[in-house]
């Protein structure tokens, strides 16, 4: 099997890795690279557990050739906290009681943190909207919906 | 939302202290920083990976199956079949006494739903096994086949799993859970209205966020470590026990971090296949199933069919209530057997009738089997007695909500399955239950009482 | 055979490479490499093409073209397309819109490729090295063909005569039950001069509701007068059973759905 070079930016640290061609951002960064906290929940693009955010755009990685990503910048939830602090999404997902089984989390949290990037002090149909293409079997989503809401909130407390 | 302590006050011993108090839960650090350890984080070097050819018939006789292409593709590590199961047909209630066993791990001259597992491949990838999977022959003769439970229990009708001879799980009390109080007959002659009415349901997939899978490393010394997702660890390690003719000390299991189950992970299918094959190999093996396996593979709720038939006075008393319930196992029992035992223990519902009748059949079908989800045996006839007691209201003209508080069950009544009632509160929640919603209700039953009966 | 990924830089070379037996093209990877995860082994190669060609939007003399790696966020944000912005987020979730393309979207099997139904609807041409076809002709023989998409070109419809429906299960947003698009110009009184109505999930690829657009000419967007159109939106439907919805039921809702996109 051809194997090709891989390189791109995890989290802040320059990852090198040869891969099978066709391997899948998933499998690269799941089975190669050891972050796990993209979950592979239908590898069709339907549960969004896979989110994670390249070139500052969110993307599903179970869809994504690892190959097509040499040069990006790749972030996922595993590298949100900061010195052990936890990032403020992560924070109001705790608080709010965001998480059940959390197979969803660490997208719902790639898809959330992109919303607020863009959009500090979203409305909750922005929020909804941001959250469409992540499945959560267990919630309901309110908690979830108000815990981004929460996030914002504290995001712009403290920017004031 | 307001708690309210002086419910039961004077029954109760607790203070309700944590009740309604937030508390952090334990495992959300985990999920919210990605370091939940789900089965399928674990990796091992030289993992192997396991595709399942499956029955594309829902009953079919297997003539012959030829696995030569298949172990000769590149990355095939091995093929296996029936006959390299020590201990291939099985049924997970054995463990409590409830069989026979009618179930095999890979199908044996037999199939008998479409997607049933016929033959595991192994290969160094994903890809390999697919590929490898799709150069499997199966030779089949495919048979009739029967999809609905009426049909099923006709006479003639094709028989779906020979292990039990008849379409129908035999209990020790019959062809069907049975209970018996007073007498429905009189109770119905006595009536002034007679209300039966037929309810159905279909298969409900539970579709968690996580499909099923585990992933299997070799110990060394015979032994095997298997993280699995699991909802019933030692029914599993026991199964495996059974399935692989291998003592439980050989078995490691590691689980309790489930990515949604709801139910659907109670079932014993991948661990004992995936731990045979790393034995067989002697390496790490990895058994996942593919988002259209979850859905069209793994049991679903089962389709019910409920015929209830009450007798009712015009001053809203249920005076005999008459259930027959089905619940549609699909081509093995796997929990069927257990869900419909289940409803004949919850009918006639929370209400107090003198006389009742009861009769529920688990019915082989080949429909995929169904098996546990949330409340299984239970969710679908309280659908169904709530729809009847809401047409049983409007057929006398009464207030749904007043015609169920006459008919509640209050503590110190006798239900039908001879248990007197304790610690109802059904009368209590009803009371808060038209308060929030502002439903009317005449005053005498707002002041009534389930543990001050007549008050 | 394993899956492999090579490279083009130009679209020449690519569709030479597209020739050989077990080859796709990939765009977004929304529908390849769903069925390659899903166990599709049909597929060994996958090619793509970098030319920055084909992921450039122009917009000049009421023409848009679209680079064929346009992706639906890149068409949703884009302010000189806002006719086509509902049509381009009614596709997938966020993530999804980042990465599908409007090429990828004219080869999606129903029920999904609703921005090709929008695009059906406006008459946009569709350009491979061979030249341009329309859209409906391309979407009939699109299983056969072999040539790299390009881009697609169109004119920009006005804003007011331009309308856009999907309609899903979940809310806010799910798979299509079906998916309608129509291209209505009208005289100032509102009667009905042209009519372009394409629909999604009715077939196993975007179609046009050709009686249904005969009988709104001359007839003004009033409950009355659009009846006749209603009744014969299901002229020719071969609608799709899936687990969304049953063959019967998108039949059923179709002229209800089309009464209310043209109410609307």
């Amino acid at each position: 099997m051809a194997k090709v070079p891989v390189q791109f930016t995890l989290n802040g640290s320059e990852k090198a890795e040869f891969i099978e061609s066709g391997t899948t951002l998933l499998h690269a960064l799941r089975d190669k690279i050891g972050d796990t906290s993209p979950k592979g929940g239908c590898h069709q693009g339907t549960c969004g557990a896979c989110s994670v955010i390249i070139d500052g755009e969110l993307k599903l990685c179970c869809l994504t050739l690892a190959e097509t990503c040499n040069g990006a910048d790749i972030r996922t939830t595993a590298g949100l906290a900061q010195g052990g602090v936890l990032h403020p999404l992560q924070r109001a997902f705790l608080d709010a009681f965001a998480t059940q089984c959390g197979f969803c989390t660490p997208g719902m949290i790639m898809a959330a943190k992109v919303l607020l990037d863009r959009t500090p002090n979203p409305s909750r149909e922005d929020v909804v909207e941001a959250l469409s293409g992540n499945i959560c079997r267990c919630t309901g989503y309110e908690p979830i919906i108000q815990a981004v809401l929460l996030a914002a909130r504290a995001n712009s407390q403290n920017a004031a | 939302m307001e708690l309210r302590k002086d419910y039961f006050a004077d029954v109760r011993k607790d203070g309700l202290n944590e009740i309604g108090q937030p508390r952090p839960r334990l495992d959300s650090p985990g999920h919210v920083t990605g370091q939940t350890a789900y089965f399928a984080d674990r990796n091992f070097p030289g993992l192997l990976h396991l595709k399942m050819v499956r029955s594309p018939h829902h009953h079919a006789r297997i003539r012959s199956i030829d696995t030569s292409e298949a172990e000769k593709h590149p990355g095939v590590v091995r093929v296996l079949t029936a006959k390299d199961v020590p201990h291939n047909v099985y049924t997970i209630l054995i463990l409590i006494q409830i069989g026979p066993e009618d179930e095999t791990v890979l199908a044996d001259g037999k199939v008998r739903w479409k997607g049933e597992a016929v033959v595991a491949v192994l290969a160094e990838t994903e890809r390999a096994a697919q590929e490898a999977a799709a150069r499997v022959k199966v030779d089949y003769e495919v048979l009739p086949a029967v999809f609905d439970m009426d049909e099923a229990l006709k006479p003639g009708a094709p028989i779906v799993n020979e292990y039990h001879g008849r379409n129908y799980y035999l209990y020790d009390s019959g062809e069907c859970r049975k209970v018996r109080f007073g007498d429905v007959e009189t109770g119905f002659g006595e009536a002034d209205h007679i209300l039966e009415q037929s309810y159905q349901s279909s298969p409900i997939e539970h579709a968690p966020t996580e499909t099923t899978g585990c992933v299997v490393a070799p110990e060394g010394n015979d032994r095997f470590t298997c993280y699995t997702n699991t909802q019933a660890m030692f029914f599993t390690l026991d199964n495996t026990s059974i399935i692989l003719q291998m003592p439980g000390s050989k078995l490691h299991f590691v689980g309790g971090t489930v990515g949604g189950g709801f139910g659907g992970k109670v079932d014993v299918i991948v661990e004992p296949i995936a731990i045979l094959a790393a034995k067989l190999t002697g390496r790490p093996v990895s058994f996942i199933y593919s988002r259209e396996e979850e859905m069209q593979i793994s049991s679903p709720r089962a389709a019910e069919k409920v015929v209830i038939k009450d007798g009712v006075m015009k001053d809203g008393r249920i005076v005999a209530r008459k259930v027959t319930g089905y619940t549609d196992a699909g081509a093995y029992s796997r929990h069927s057997p257990y869900g419909a035992q289940k409803g004949a223990a919850h009918y006639p519902g929370p209400y107090t009738i003198p006389n009742v009748w009861i009769d529920t059949y688990c019915v082989y079908t080949n429909r995929t089997p169904s098996s546990a989800m949330r409340g299984f045996g239970v969710t679908i006839g309280d659908f169904a007695l709530e729809v009847q007691m809401d047409k049983l209201a409007r057929l006398i003209g009464m207030d749904p909500l007043e015609f169920r508080f006459i008919n509640a069950y209050r503590d110190g009544d006798m239900k039908a399955h001879r248990q007197p009632t304790e610690g109802a509160a059904l009368i209590e929640c009803m009371q808060e239950a038209a308060r929030a919603a502002n439903w009317p209700v005449a005053e005498k039953y707002m002041t009534m009482s389930s543990y001050r009966k007549g008050a | 055979m394993s899956l492999a990924l090579q490279t083009f830089s130009t679209v020449k070379d690519a569709n030479a490479a597209l020739q050989v037996s077990g080859t796709l093209y990939l765009g977004g990877g929304t529908l390849v490499i769903r069925a390659a995860n899903e166990g599709d082994v049909s597929v060994s190669n996958l090619i793509r093409v970098t030319e920055p060609s084909l992921s450039a939007i122009s917009v000049s003399n009421g023409k848009a073209r679209l680079g064929a790696s346009v992706t639906m966020a890149a068409i949703a944000r884009q302010p000189e397309l806002a006719p086509l912005a509902p049509a381009a987020r009614a596709v997938g979730g966020p993530a999804i819109r980042n990465m599908a393309t409007v090429g990828g979207n004219l080869f999606a099997p129903a029920p999904y490729g609703d921005f090709a139904v929008a695009l059906l609807a406006l008459d946009a041409s569709v350009a491979t090295e061979d030249g341009e076809t329309p859209m409906e002709a391309f979407l009939a023989g699109r299983d056969a063909g072999r040539a790299i998409v390009t881009a697609v070109e169109f004119s920009l419809p006005r804003a007011e005569s331009f309308r856009f429906l999907k309609v899903s299960r979940v809310k806010p947003k799910g798979i299509s039950v079906l998916s309608i698009a129509a291209l209505l110009q009208r005289t100032a009184d509102g009667t009905v001069t042209s009519a372009r109505i394409a629909l999604g999930c009715m077939a196993d690829r975007p179609m046009r509701a050709k009686a249904a657009e005969k009988a709104l000419l001359g007839h003004k967007l009033t409950a009355e007068e659009i009846a006749p159109a209603l009744s014969a939106a299901s002229d020719g439907i071969a609608p799709i059973t899936d687990p969304i919805a049953s063959a019967w039921y998108r039949g059923q809702v179709l002229p209800v759905h089309l009464g209310r996109l043209l109410l609307s």
